[in-house]
Parts: structure tokens; sequence; C-alpha cells
């Protein structure tokens, strides 16, 4: 319990370090939260034994090798739409981000246009639009909804980044005579990327997680493969087991990737690269969908 | 053009679900959030590793498969409860976690002086929290609790196919009724516009009124 003494400065200024008898009320408050929660989880368990959803009838399926290979192979898709996603929307972001710092104002209108436009429509509705209107297949129209999106977001993060590193750089790049490609290329994006860095996989999180609107045009993502087994009478429809699984390897995927932008974030403040130059401070960003990487 | 029209009752329908899943579901994660915001800054251990596990799971939970886990769900299990209900709950649990680390940012940009002060005039945590801390961290978190708000609106598209009435579930009816896709879905992008500039004009007049810059 005195751990929250030193830590984080900001928190610990909203309540006094507590005594001896502040503390035994804390212990005292611990333990009821604790055992309000045993509570919550045994009574739903009870619940779920009383279903019989822990009987192993309902969890052999997994055992089968067919079920395996169904739900590995909509993993497997998953895991292609969001690469595909990943890739295109990160070249779609450079494409935009390029143009919106363009020197030609046409250029700077019609992504400025492009990158609001894609910014304020829901994803849903983007990748409906593609299945529906345009019919294509689902794992295109997920793809380009997802890239459209994303590509519009990462592009502002991208802008951002650029716009952030010290002027000087670019002044400096200037007077040795570099051409504006070559500032850009040599001089400007390496330093916003490594600003960057932990927003824009931050911004792949929410890629990650948007793959399983997939499921809702019939792409056969991993959700779509939970379903078919969930929904199966001959495995007496599992449904809890389905959910405590595919939610464990989503969540976990989900998760690992965030911290992978974490780490990388308080690896890029704690060098000594981004200590010489003013640039933005690298920072995890938001993993809403919809929500804006950059603050 | 005459989709909008024709359609008029239909897209009204589909705008209003829309509108009551937003304003339910923004309510119920600014409840929930400011809760498991207080949570984390809380003395309690306990307490705090609630608001962190909270956080964390719902922060990496795809929402489609919290919908999917909840409307698909719970009604097995003899939770006979209205579809929309669920939407609200499956919403408003994943945005809260976005707005607790919001408000959470926002209490750090409150100089520790204020909560010190509040605690050198004999106030305990809630009081501090309360009466000090938060209404100053309330002005600086307005802009981005609009954009998760922004964001809320948006991702409400997901219940539309989980059999919710709401703005975009209305293409189907459109389509199977031989209307132009194009121009249904036109109406459909307008009304969410109309809906997310909207929010984004309230949280503007609020930033400009209560804001202020630290």
């Amino acid at each position: 319990m005195t751990a929250h003494r030193s830590s984080r400065t900001s928190a610990s200024a909203l309540y006094d370090i507590p005594g001896p008898r502040a503390r035994a009320r804390h212990v005292g408050y611990g333990v009821a939260t604790a055992l309000a929660l045993a509570a919550l989880v045994a009574w739903v368990l009870h619940l779920l034994v009383d279903m019989g959803q822990f009987s192993s009838v309902k969890w052999r399926p997994f055992l089968y090798e067919g079920i395996q290979e169904l739900l590995l192979r909509g993993l497997g898709n998953t895991l292609k739409a969001f690469a595909l996603a990943a890739v295109l929307s990160l070249a779609l972001g450079a494409v935009l981000a390029a143009g919106r710092l363009s020197e030609h104002a046409p250029v700077r209108w019609v992504s400025t246009l492009l990158v609001e436009f894609f910014r304020a429509m829901p994803v849903l509705v983007m990748i409906f639009f593609i299945f529906v209107a345009l019919e294509v297949q689902p794992l295109p129209a997920l793809v380009a909804g997802l890239t459209l999106y994303n590509g519009s977001v990462l592009a502002e993060v991208f802008r951002t980044g650029v716009t952030s590193v010290d002027r000087g750089q670019r002044e400096a790049a200037y007077a040795l005579g570099l051409r504006k490609t070559q500032v850009m290329v040599h001089v400007l994006v390496p330093q916003a990327v490594r600003a960057m860095l932990p927003t824009i996989i931050s911004q792949l999180v929410v890629a990650l997680k948007d793959t399983s609107l997939g499921f809702l045009i019939t792409y056969q993502e991993f959700l779509h493969a939970g379903r078919l087994i969930a929904v199966n009478m001959d495995y007496t429809m599992p449904f809890i087991p389905v959910v405590i699984v595919v939610s464990a390897i989503y969540i976990g995927m989900c998760m690992l990737l965030s911290w992978f932008a974490t780490w990388v974030a308080r690896r890029e403040r704690r060098s000594v690269k981004t200590e010489a130059v003013a640039v933005a401070p690298p920072e995890a960003g938001s993993t809403m969908p919809g929500a804006p990487g950059v603050r | 053009m005459n989709v909008l029209t024709d359609n008029f009752s239909l897209y009204g329908e589909g705008f209003l679900g829309t509108i009551r899943l937003t304003v339910y579901s923004s309510l119920l994660a600014l409840a929930l959030g400011v809760l498991m915001a207080a949570f984390r800054v809380a003395p309690v251990g306990a307490l705090r590793s609630v608001g962190t596990v909270w956080v964390t799971v719902l922060r990496n939970t795809p929402l489609t498969l919290l919908f999917f886990a909840m409307l698909l769900g719970l009604p097995r299990f003899g939770v006979a409860l209205p579809f929309e209900l669920f939407a609200v709950l499956a919403l408003g649990c994943y945005t809260s976690s976005f707005i607790c680390e919001a408000v959470r940012s926002g209490i750090n940009t409150v100089p520790v002086g204020q909560g010190e002060a509040a605690r050198s005039l004999g106030m305990n945590f809630g009081q501090t929290l309360g009466a000090v801390v938060l209404p100053q961290a309330f002005r600086t978190v307005i802009p981005p609790i609009g954009s998760t708000l922004i964001a809320l609106a948006k991702n409400s598209a997901i219940a539309g196919s989980f059999s919710v009435t709401e703005l975009l579930s209305t293409y189907k009816t459109l389509n199977e009724n031989g209307y132009s896709v194009l121009w249904s879905f036109l109406w459909i992008a307008l009304g969410y516009l109309i809906l997310t500039l909207a929010i984004s004009a309230l949280f503007h007049a609020m930033e400009r009124r209560w804001g202020v810059a630290r």
C-alpha cells in the first residue's frame, strides 16, 4: 500500500500519505472491492455452469482438427486483411500527407478535402458503400474501406510529425543546397517518423480492431469462423466457449500491438537522438476508431 | 433525388435511432468514464487495478466483438432486453474506456498546487477530486471528449447490423424497394455528417465558454 507515495506526483497530490488508520481503512476498502468482484465473478460462473457452458461437450469441438483449421483460417483471413490494410493505408497516408504539404495550392486543396471527408465518414458506411454499391468482394471492400479511413488519419499524423520538426532543420538543409524533395526525404521525414512511430502503431491497432467489421459484410474472418461454430447444432451451440476463445485471441493481439506502441514511445523518449532536436514528444495515440490519433 | 422525399419517414426513423443511441451511450460512457478515472487515481490499490483492467481490456476489444458477445450472447441466457439497450450498453462501456483516459490526462494537467491546497484545507480524496480537481480538469478535457463522442456517433453504425434501428441500416429497405444505392448512401452520409458536425459545434461552443489552455 505504500507504492503510490512516490511514483505519480499528480495522483498522490489528491490525497495525503495514509497514516496507520487510513491505511487500515484502505485495506478494508480493498478487501470489500475484491469480495464484491469475486462475488460477481462467482455469480456469472455459477450461471454459466448451470447452463452447462463449461461441460466438456461444449468444449470438445476445439479438439477437432476441422474446427481448429476453421478458426486458424479465420485468423489468417483477419491477419491478411490487416496486413493489406496496414501497408496500403501507410502508402495512402504518405501520399495524402505529401499532398497536404505540397507547394501547389490545388494539390493541397484536393488532399485536404479527401482527408477531411474520409475522416468524417463512419468507416462502416464506406465499407458498406463499397460492398453494396460497387459490388466488390468482401475482402477488397473491407481493405479499401479501412485503407481510406486509416490512410486519412495517418496522413494527418505524418503531417503533424513533419511540421513539428524544428524549422532550423529545414533551413539548414536548404542552406546546404538540397532540393525540396531531398529535404523532405533525407531530413524531415526520418525525424518525423521517429517522433510519430508510437502514434502510427496505435493507429494500426485501430485498423486491426476494425478488421472485425468484415464480419458484418460476410468476410470469412475470425469472428465469422467463431459464429459458424457457435450456432452449430452438432456441437451443441457452444456460444460462451467460442466467445472466450475468440475474445482472448483478439484482445491479446491488440494488447500486444498497443504495448509495442507504448514501449516504442518510452524508448524514443529516452533516446539521445530525439533529445538533440525539438520534435513532438513520442506518445502512443488513442486506439478509438474515429478519434484523431494526434492531440 | 426523390429517394429522400419518398422515404422521409424511414430516414427520419433511422436518424432518430442513431441520435437516441448516441445520446444514451454518451451519457453512460461519460458516467462510467469519470467513475473509472476516479478509480484510477484513487488511494485504494484494488480500485486502481479495477480501473486499469477495465481500460486496458475494453480499449483493446474490437467493438464488433463486444456487440457479437452482448447482442447474440445475452439473449440466449434469458436476459430479454430490447436490442437497443444492449447496443447502448456495448457502445457505452466501450467508449467509457476512452473517456476515462481523456479525463485522467485532464486530471494530470491540473497543477499539483491545487490538490495540495485542497488537502491542506482538510479535504479528503473525494472532496479534493470532486470539488477542486475535476471541475478544473473538465475545462481542459472538452476537446478530447468531443472527438471521442464524435467517434461514438460514427461507431453506432455497427448497431444497425445487429437489428437495431439506426441510420445505416435504412439502406437495406431502400435497396429492396429498388431505389438507387448511390443516392440512398449519399443521404445516409449526409445524416452522419449533420450529426458529427452538430456534436463538433456543441463542443466548440463549450470550449469557447469554459475551455482553458494549459
